[in-house]
């Protein structure tokens, strides 16, 4: 399989310095993308069909093409990378951040040039240290070859970039909330319309991209949209980042081309479950994903198919839940999660997710009784999608409501034991 | 009073935003670094420089996970208590941790060398159970291994 996104990542994970990383053919697609007319570089990546790694699978180029262009538009433009990286389960941006932060801050390069940008942020959550330290590193070296600042390159076009590191909270994820979060605010989600596009950050047209995003960039512009498509096994195009954590013999996080099947991933790759262990169900992206089970093994990793499978391909890493784990146990641990990551915003999600939490405990407890799945039910549909203000208390309910439609059973028997039979 | 090399290092910050109150989780963490925590009197400094009102930066303040309003112990301790951390055993090193400590979550040891505190998933699922001890991230945890970590800092 040909590597893209870690192409450029040793063993040892040390990154590149930028001497090196440009010997390797770093930077190449900047001194290309310059010689572009900005509107050119939006067309290549729209060609790509790049989708949003993010969790929402927005397509790229087309994010691009709202931001208003030319010399009569407001400025400053700001472009912002989501590196917050909060969704439990989640661990594939910490990688790019860590190992290939040049190739971070080229893509990032190339998506200003191309929407106009003149600011930059790198918004990272503050426990990412190591990150955090060789970001810092990679943005002094770039600004000193010349690929930030004034008029990079000669060609007039100048971009600050800058890191930001988080005062730490799930919503600052949001993209919303996270432009609040950069202008020292809560990180409360805003009101849409306005789109950032438009009006963002300090009122401004601002995108926000998500790191895995923002890394295919170089590729894309060094090889063409044709090739990237090719990568792929699927409609959707190039490679992902795909983990898995849980009881399996070998937890990792690998590059493999866009549509790999869920079995192969689990199988091949994450040497299958533990001995002594059955597989049971699988988070496919992030803890805000609806459970799949046996019967999607053969789903392949990507938008739509996930889609069609009844749940969402997310951030690409799965959770994998084995038949000596509570189902119960882990729902509730996600929930405890949502619960007290709301920000109170809406009450569906502050009062509904809080609900979920104590009677996912009084089951675990043995406190429970039958209507105690209504009240549930209740709650998933509560919290659907244009309940709330934004995507958290959706995605909450995602793995509860699959819970209770393929793990039903396992709920039931905490009720009629009165305790949890899994301690 | 904010220190000469706090305020020096909040005004560069400044350089990077259009506007003061931006800066605010910027400068109460440049505070913070150097004294542990944000105390009242340095949260009135902080708001007095970047004009803004106390309440409006408390407010900021208690929204984040990493700003701390209380004084900590010497070396703070993150348990993450996701949910792959969860799956693979965090029940475990979270119980050997408050035994050894004599502390529950969310407590400072009497002696003030260590404060036990819950975090959410340290994105290194595939290593789980993690956490993170000041700066410093310890992975594939068990039981067996928290007295020669918590040994690391004395
Ligand atoms: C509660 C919540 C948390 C989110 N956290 C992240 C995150 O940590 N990183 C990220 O890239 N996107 C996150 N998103 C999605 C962003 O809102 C946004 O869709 C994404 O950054 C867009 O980038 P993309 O188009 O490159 O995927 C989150 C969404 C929600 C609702
Ligand atoms: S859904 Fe939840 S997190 Fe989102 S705005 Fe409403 S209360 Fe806040
Ligand atoms: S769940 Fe603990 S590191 Fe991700």
């Amino acid at each position: 399989m040909e590597k893209v996104l870690t192409r450029y990542i040793l063993p040892d994970g040390v990154p590149l310095d930028a001497k090196t990383y440009e010997k390797a053919g770093g930077y190449e697609s900047v001194r290309k993308a310059l010689k572009m007319a900005p509107k050119d570089v939006t067309e290549t990546v729209k060609q790509s069909n790049l989708r949003g790694r993010g969790g929402a699978g927005f397509p790229t180029g087309m994010k691009w093409s709202f931001v208003p262009t030319g010399p009569n538009t407001p400025r400053p433009k700001y472009l912002c990378a989501n590196a917050d990286e909060m969704e439990p389960g989640t661990f594939k941006d910490r990688l790019l951040l860590e190992s290939a932060p040049h190739q971070l801050i080229e893509g990032m390069i190339l998506a200003a040039y191309a929407i106009e940008a003149d600011v930059a942020y790198i918004f990272i959550r503050g426990e990412y240290v190591l990150a955090i330290e060789r970001l810092q590193k990679a943005l002094a070296e770039a600004y000193q070859a010349g690929y930030l600042g004034k008029s990079i390159l000669g060609s007039g076009f100048s971009l600050e970039m800058y890191v930001h590191a988080s005062g730490g909270r799930y919503m600052c994820g949001e993209e919303t909330g996270l432009l609040n979060a950069l202008e020292g605010k809560r990180a409360n989600p805003r009101t849409k319309p306005p789109f950032p596009q438009v009006s963002g950050l300090f009122g401004k047209p601002t995108i926000v991209q998500n790191v895995e995003t923002l890394s295919n960039l170089p590729h894309i512009l060094n090889h063409g949209p044709e090739w990237f498509k090719g990568l792929s096994k699927s409609e959707d195009s190039g490679t992902k980042l795909y983990g898995v954590s849980g009881k399996v013999k070998r937890p990792g996080l690998w590059e493999l081309p866009m549509g790999i099947t869920i079995r192969e991933l689990l199988e091949e790759h994450a040497g299958g479950m533990r001995e002594g262990l059955a597989f049971r169900g699988v988070l496919p992206g992030g803890a805000s994903t609806d459970f799949l089970v046996a019967q999607h093994l053969d789903v392949k990793m990507d938008f739509g198919e996930v889609q069609k499978a009844g749940s969402r391909l997310g951030t690409g890493t799965m959770i994998v839940l084995d038949d000596r784990t509570c189902p119960v146990g882990m729902v509730r641990n996600l929930e405890h999660f949502f619960a007290q990551e709301s920000c109170g915003w809406c009450t569906p999600c502050w009062s509904g997710l809080s609900w979920s939490e104590q009677i996912l405990t009084s089951l675990e407890e043995g406190r429970g009784n039958p209507s105690d799945l209504e009240k549930l039910e209740f709650i998933c549909k509560f919290c659907a999608p244009g309940n709330t203000f934004c995507a958290l208390a959706p995605g909450a309910v995602e793995p509860l409501q699959s819970a209770l439609k393929y793990f039903r059973e396992d709920f039931g028997r905490h009720i009629q034991a009165k305790h949890c039979p899994w301690r | 009073m904010l220190s000469a090399e706090e305020r020096h290092e909040i005004e560069e910050e400044l350089k990077r935003y259009p506007n003061k109150r931006a800066v605010s989780i910027d400068a109460m963490k440049i505070v913070q670094r150097r004294r542990g925590w944000v105390s009242d009197e340095a949260l009135r400094d902080i708001a007095e420089l970047l004009e803004i009102s106390v309440d409006d930066l408390d407010g900021v303040a208690t929204f984040y996970n990493l700003i701390f309003r209380k004084p900590l112990g010497r070396h703070v301790i993150m348990v993450c208590d996701s949910v792959s951390c969860w799956i693979m055993g965090y029940d475990r090193v979270r119980e050997r941790l408050t035994k050894r400590l004599g502390i529950k979550m969310g407590e400072t040891t009497p002696d003030g060398r260590f404060t036990l505190l819950p975090i959410v998933c340290l994105g290194t699922c595939d290593h789980a159970p993690a956490m993170m001890v000041d700066q410093h991230l310890h992975r594939d945890l068990d039981p067996e291994k928290i007295d020669g970590i918590l040994e690391q800092y004395p």
